[in-house]
C-alpha cells in the first residue's frame, strides 16, 4: 500500500483494488493444467516426425498454472467486469437486454456444437432445417424476400450489403459510385461504404432530427448514386416521417436502400423494412434477437434482400427439398462469393431462433412497444435535467444533451463515470455527433419500472452532484476496482502485450 | 390494450416473455409518459408504413416445448464429434477442458458489451490482454489484435493492410492457402483493397516455388502461404518470405495455431503479418461458427491493424489497468478514414482461446501437438499399407494430410458413414479452387495467376480420389485400426468403385 493505511487497504480490497497479476505473473516453473492421453502408437524420435529445422527451438511461454488458479484467476476478472446480468445497461444503439439462459442451454446442444461444417449434409438435418426456418422468419420480420446468415457482425452485414449493391448494380450496366449516409449514421457506415468500393456522401439533418430532404434531393441530382444507407428509427431514437419520399427519390435515380438495423428492437411487427422501400436489409442478432454480446462478440449480422437481390446473396444457402430434406446450395452462379468461412456464426443463430421461436409474433410486438414504453419513461423522468436537441416522441432510445452541466465544468464523460459509481451502466456518450455531449439512453424492454426509477434515480443524483460538487463528479469514478484510466498515454506509449523480465524493457514502437 | 405473451390464450399456454411488466406497470408507466394507450407511442410512424397484420410466424411457446423443440432438431443432427471423424480442413474436434465452459458462461463475461467503460470492464480487457500476449508468443510476433470473426476475413483484412502499407495493387496466394479462405478474400476484395491471384502448388502439394518467383512484381504487396497448407504439406515458409521480402512485399502467413506447439513460430522466418483461425483454441465446432480469428503483426503495422486492440496503462492513482487503445484507427472516430470497418472482435472466444491456452501451458501444448502428430504418423503410415492408397502430401506434415485413393473420395466416405466413421474431407468439394480447372457451378473460383496450362501441375490431375484427414488427440489407436480396417474392407468390397 502506498500510504501503508489500514483503512485504505481495507477500502482497496472491498473495492477489488488489490494488485492483480496476469495470468502470466501467475506462472511458476514446472506447474500444469493440462493432462495429455496416452502415446498408444509406436514411439518414435521426433526428427522422423517433423525435422528439427521445420521445429521451434523454444516453447511458447505460456503461463505455467495449476487449474484452480485458473478458475480462480478468471473468477477474479469475472467481478470486475459488467454485464446485463449484473444490472441495468442502458447504452444506447447497443440494446443490452436480457439474454436468456434457455438460449445458452439451447446452443450448448451436442447436437449443435459438435457439428463439422464438412459432415454429409444427411448428418445435419437438424441445423439446416433451423438455419433454413430462421432465413424465412427474418425475411418474414424484414418484409422481403431471402437472407444469407453469413455475415458474423452488423459491421460485416453492412460490407455484405455494399458488395450485393455493387453485383446489383453491375448487373443492370451500371456502376455509380456514390452511397449517401445521414450525418447520425453509425461510423461503421462510411466505413463500409470505404471497403465496398464506393465514396461516402453525407446528408445532413434538419431541424427535426430527419434527413434533409431538400438536401437530399440536391445530391440526388448530380447523380451517380449508388444507394443510400439510413437507420430508422435513427441513432436520434426518432422515426424517420419521409422515409417513402426518401425512398422514391432513391429508387427514382436508380439508387438502392440499405437499412441498418441496428435500431430494429423499436419495429418489431410494428413496422417493416421492405414495407418502408429498403432493398437490403441487416439485423445484429445480438442486439434485437437476444444473443449474448460476449464482452465484444461473436454476435451475428444476417441481411435480407429483395427479389433483385437474391441471386447475389453468398453462397451456400440452405434450401428445403421437395421431399422435406435440406441441403446446402452452392450451385449460384450469380453469386458474389462468401463474406465468411463455412455458413457464419451458427452457435449464435441458434440463439436467435431460441429468441424468436420463444415469443412469437405478438411477443415480438410486445417487446418493441415495452422498449419504446420504457425508452419515454426514462426520458420524462430525465427531460428537465438536460437539453432535448429534438423535442419529439422517442423510439426504443432518445439522445439528450449534457451541456447544462457545462456551467459547473462537467462533461457528458463524466456524467458517464459518476454513473459508474451509483451502479448504473453508463448511456453511449458523444454520439451521434451532431449532438453536442450527447448522451443516448436505451433502457431496453427488460428492464423493470423500478430498474428504470433506479436508472432515472442515478441521473438526477448525478446532475445534482454536478451542481453541488462538481470536482466528485469531474474525479469519478471514485468505488470501483480502478479510477480513471490514463487513455492518452496507452495509445502514446502502447504497451499492447505482457513483457517478460527476461526480454527487459522493450522499447515501444 | 397492452400486448406481449405472458397473457394465457385460449388454450391454456403461458407462453415465455422476458419482459418483466405486468399489465398494472404497463399502465403506471403509459400515465407517466402521458399516453392513453401504446398505439399512441407509435404515432409518428405514418399509417402507410405502420405494420398492421400480425407477423406470419408461429405463436410463441413455454419454455419446456421450446427446450423440446429445441432437442428435437438437434437431435435429428449426427455431431461429428460423436462420432470416430477425421474431419478438419480449418475445423478441428479437439477435446475442450470442462473450465473452458465454466468461465466463457459466467453473465459477467458473457453478457457484457464491447468494454467501451474501462473502469468497469476490466475483466474482459485484462482478459484480451492476455490472449494478445499469448497469441504473440505462439506466433513470435510482436503485436495480435483482441481477435476477428474468422480466418477467411482476417486474411481479407491482412490483404487490406498490406495495399495500405505499400500502396501496391496486387496480393498473390498459394493454392495451398485453404480454399474458402481465399474466396472471402476475393469476395470482399470486390471493391477495394489488392486483387487477389492465386500460385499452383507442385506435386507433393507444397506450392510451387518457382511459380511464385514469376509471379512477383514491383506491384506485389503481398505473399500469402499457409503453414501448414490446406492439403497438410508443410511448406518453405523462410524462402517464400524472402522472395516476398526481396519483391518489396509483405509476408503473409496463414497458420494453425496448435501447430505452433511444434513448428517455427511465424516471427521467425520473417512473417509481417501471421492470421489463422482459432476455432481448435478451445472453442467447440459449431458448425463452422463461431470460432475466432486471429491477427497479429509486426510493430511496424500495429497503426494498421484493424478492429480492437487492448493496451495497458495506469490510472490516476498509478494503478495499472487495461483500455482499448489506438482507437484513432478505428470508424467510431475515423469514420470513412478508419483501417477497416470492424468495431468488434470475438471476445467471448478469444477468452476461450486464453483459458485454453493457460490450460495447456508451456509445456502441455508441444505435448499435446507432438500426439497428434504422432497419432497422425501412424494413421497415414497405416493408410499408405493398403493396395491402392498413395501419399498425396510429400514429406513431413503435423496433425493432417492428403492421400489418394483407387475409388473416388466421396465414395469410401459415403460408404464409411454408416459404419460410424467421417473419413475426413473428399477434396473434390474443392474443385474449381485449384489451377487448371473451371470453377465448380456456383463457386466462383479464386482468380488464377493464368499460367499454368490446363492438367500440367499435379494439383490439376483431378481431385476426385483425394482424401484430407486429420487426427486429434481425440483420435485413439484402436479408433484408428478399426478405421483402416473398415477403409480397407470397403476398398476391397468394390462397393465404392465408381458407378
Amino acid at each position: 500500500m502506498p500510504d501503508g493505511d489500514a483503512t485504505t487497504a481495507c477500502r482497496d480490497e472491498l473495492l477489488g483494488r488489490e494488485p492483480r497479476p496476469t495470468i502470466f505473473e501467475r506462472s511458476r516453473p514446472g506447474r500444469r493444467a493440462a493432462s495429455v492421453p496416452a502415446l498408444d502408437v509406436p514411439d518414435r524420435p521426433l526428427d522422423d516426425l517433423v525435422p528439427a529445422a521445420l521445429r521451434r527451438s523454444r516453447p511458447a511461454r505460456l503461463p505455467e498454472v495449476a487449474e484452480v488458479d485458473i478458475v480462480r484467476h478468471f473468477t477474479e476478472l469475472s467481478a470486475l467486469n459488467y454485464g446485463v446480468d449484473s444490472g441495468a445497461y442502458p447504452l444506447g444503439s447497443c440494446t443490452m437486454k436480457y439474454n436468456p439462459r434457455v438460449d445458452e442451454q439451447a446452443a450448448a446442444l451436442e447436437g449443435f456444437r459438435g457439428l463439422h461444417p464438412y459432415q454429409p449434409e444427411s448428418l445435419a438435418q437438424g441445423a439446416l432445417e433451423l438455419l433454413h426456418t430462421f432465413e424465412g422468419w427474418l425475411c418474414e420480420i424484414a418484409g422481403l424476400a431471402r437472407a444469407t446468415l453469413q455475415p458474423a457482425a452488423g459491421a460485416h452485414g453492412e460490407l455484405t450489403g455494399l458488395l450485393l449493391m455493387r453485383a446489383a448494380h453491375e448487373a443492370r450496366g451500371r456502376s455509380p459510385r456514390r452511397v449517401i449516409i445521414p450525418d447520425t449514421a453509425h461510423g461503421t457506415n462510411p466505413a463500409s461504404v470505404v471497403m465496398g468500393g464506393y465514396e461516402p456522401v453525407p446528408v445532413a439533418s434538419d431541424a427535426g432530427g430527419g434527413v434533409d430532404i431538400e438536401q437530399l434531393r440536391s445530391i440526388v441530382a448530380e447523380g451517380d448514386v449508388a444507394g443510400l444507407m439510413l437507420t430508422n428509427p435513427s441513432t436520434l431514437g426518432l422515426f424517420e416521417e419521409h422515409i417513402l419520399e426518401i425512398a422514391e427519390l432513391v429508387h427514382d435515380a436508380g439508387g438502392l436502400l440499405y437499412y441498418d438495423g441496428a435500431n430494429s428492437n423499436a419495429v418489431l411487427g410494428i413496422s417493416r423494412p421492405g414495407d418502408m422501400g429498403f432493398d437490403i436489409v441487416h439485423f445484429n442478432t445480438h442486439k434485437t434477437f437476444s444473443t449474448p454480446h460476449g464482452g465484444g462478440g461473436p454476435g451475428a449480422g444476417p441481411i435480407v434482400v429483395g427479389e433483385e437481390l437474391v441471386p447475389f446473396l453468398p453462397v451456400p444457402i440452405v434450401e428445403r427439398r421437395d421431399d422435406g430434406t435440406y441441403f446446402l446450395d452452392h450451385d449460384r452462379p450469380r453469386s458474389i462469393g462468401k463474406v465468411r468461412t463455412f455458413y457464419g456464426n451458427v452457435g449464435v443463430l441458434v440463439r436467435a431462433y431460441a429468441y424468436i421461436r420463444a415469443l412469437g409474433p405478438d411477443g415480438l410486438r410486445g417487446v418493441s412497444e415495452r422498449a419504446v414504453l420504457n425508452a419515454n419513461y426514462v426520458l420524462a423522468g430525465l427531460r428537465d435535467l438536460f437539453e432535448l436537441p429534438f423535442d419529439r416522441r422517442c423510439m426504443h432510445e432518445f439522445v439528450v444533451s449534457a451541456t447544462p452541466l457545462r456551467e459547473h465544468g462537467v462533461r457528458a464523460m463524466d456524467v458517464a463515470k459518476r454513473l459508474l459509481d451509483h451502479g448504473v451502466h453508463p448511456p453511449t456518450t458523444y454520439f451521434p455527433l451532431i449532438v453536442d455531449e450527447a448522451l443516448m439512453v436505451e433502457p431496453t424492454e427488460t428492464e423493470s419500472r423500478e430498474s428504470l426509477d433506479r436508472i432515472v434515480a442515478a441521473f438526477r443524483a448525478v446532475a445534482r452532484e454536478a451542481a453541488e460538487d462538481p470536482e466528485l463528479v469531474r474525479a469519478a469514478p471514485h468505488t470501483l476496482p480502478v479510477r480513471r484510466l490514463d487513455e492518452a498515454s496507452a495509445a502514446r506509449r502502447p504497451v499492447v502485450r505482457q513483457r517478460f523480465p527476461e526480454d527487459g524493457e522493450v522499447a515501444a514502437p | 390494450m397492452p400486448t406481449g405473451s405472458s397473457s394465457p390464450r385460449p388454450d391454456g399456454r403461458v407462453a415465455l416473455d422476458y419482459t418483466p411488466h405486468s399489465e398494472a406497470d404497463v399502465r403506471e408507466l403509459l400515465d407517466a409518459v402521458g399516453v392513453g394507450g401504446l398505439e399512441e407511442l407509435f404515432a409518428e410512424i405514418p399509417p402507410e408504413v405502420r405494420y398492421q397484420g400480425e407477423l406470419a410466424l408461429p405463436a410463441g411457446l413455454s419454455e419446456s416445448e421450446l427446450a423440446a423443440e429445441l432437442e428435437r432438431l438437434a437431435g435429428a443432427d449426427c455431431p461429428a464429434s460423436g462420432l470416430v471423424s477425421f474431419l478438419g480442413a480449418g475445423v478441428y474436434d479437439h477435446y475442450v477442458p470442462a473450465i473452458v465452459e465454466a468461465i466463457v458462461s459466467r453473465g459477467e463475461f458473457l453478457t457484457a458489451y464491447t468494454p467501451y467503460q474501462p473502469e468497469r470492464s476490466q475483466g474482459v480487457l485484462q482478459s484480451i490482454f492476455e490472449y494478445q500476449t499469448a497469441i504473440c508468443e505462439l506466433t513470435g510476433m510482436e503485436v495480435s489484435n483482441a481477435s476477428m470473426y474468422d480466418a477467411g476475413t482476417a486474411l481479407a483484412e491482412a490483404s487490406f493492410i498490406a495495399g495500405g502499407q505499400t500502396r501496391r495493387g496486387r496480393v498473390v496466394l498459394s493454392e495451398g492457402v485453404h480454399p474458402e479462405y481465399r474466396q472471402v478474400l476475393a469476395t470482399e476484395s470486390a471493391g477495394f483493397g489488392p486483387r487477389p491471384e492465386a500460385v499452383p502448388l507442385a506435386a507433393g502439394a507444397a506450392t510451387d516455388m518457382g511459380r511464385l518467383r514469376d509471379a512477383l512484381g514491383d506491384d506485389v504487396a503481398a505473399v500469402v502461404l499457409q503453414q501448414p497448407n490446406v492439403f497438410g504439406a508443410l511448406e518453405d515458409m523462410a524462402a517464400a518470405a524472402r522472395l516476398a521480402h526481396d519483391a518489396g512485399a509483405l509476408f503473409v502467413a496463414v497458420v494453425d495455431p496448435l501447430s505452433l506447439g511444434l513448428l517455427v513460430p511465424p516471427g521467425e522466418y520473417g512473417a509481417d503479418i501471421v492470421v489463422g483461425e482459432g476455432q481448435a483454441l478451445g472453442n467447440p465446432m459449431n458448425f463452422g461458427g463461431p470460432g475466432l480469428g486471429f491477427m497479429a503483426v509486426t510493430s511496424k503495422l500495429m497503426r494498421r491493424l484493424p478492429g480492437r486492440l487492448v493496451g495497458e496503462t495506469l490510472d490516476i492513482e498509478g494503478r495499472r489497468g487495461f483500455v482499448l487503445t489506438l482507437q484513432t484507427r478505428e470508424q467510431h472516430i475515423r469514420r470513412e478514414k478508419a483501417t477497416s470497418n470492424i468495431c468488434s472482435n470475438h471476445a467471448l472466444n478469444a477468452l476461450a482461446a486464453v483459458v485454453y491456452l493457460s490450460w495447456l501451458g508451456k509445456e502441455g501444448l508441444p505435448a499435446l501437438a507432438e500426439l497428434c502428430a504422432r497419432r497422425a504418423a501412424y494413421l497415414r503410415e497405416r493408410l499408405l499399407e493398403l493396395p491402392g492408397v498413395e501419399s498425396y502430401t510429400a514429406g513431413p506434415v503435423f496433425r493432417e494430410f492428403a492421400v489418394s485413393l483407387p475409388v473416388p473420395a466421396a465414395r469410401l466416405a459415403e460408404a464409411l458413414v454408416p459404419r460410424g466413421f467421417l473419413a475426413g474431407v473428399p477434396m473434390s468439394r474443392f474443385a474449381g479452387a485449384f489451377a487448371g480447372r473451371g470453377p465448380a457451378s456456383g463457386e466462383p473460383a479464386v482468380a488464377s495467376t493464368g499460367r499454368s496450362p490446363r492438367g500440367e501441375t499435379p494439383g490439376a490431375a483431378g481431385l476426385d480420389d483425394v482424401l484430407l484427414l486429420a487426427v486429434t488427440e481425440r483420435r485413439t489407436r484402436a479408433e484408428i485400426d478399426a478405421f483402416v480396417e473398415a477403409v480397407a474392407d470397403v476398398l476391397s468390397s468394390g462397393e465404392a468403385r465408381d458407378a
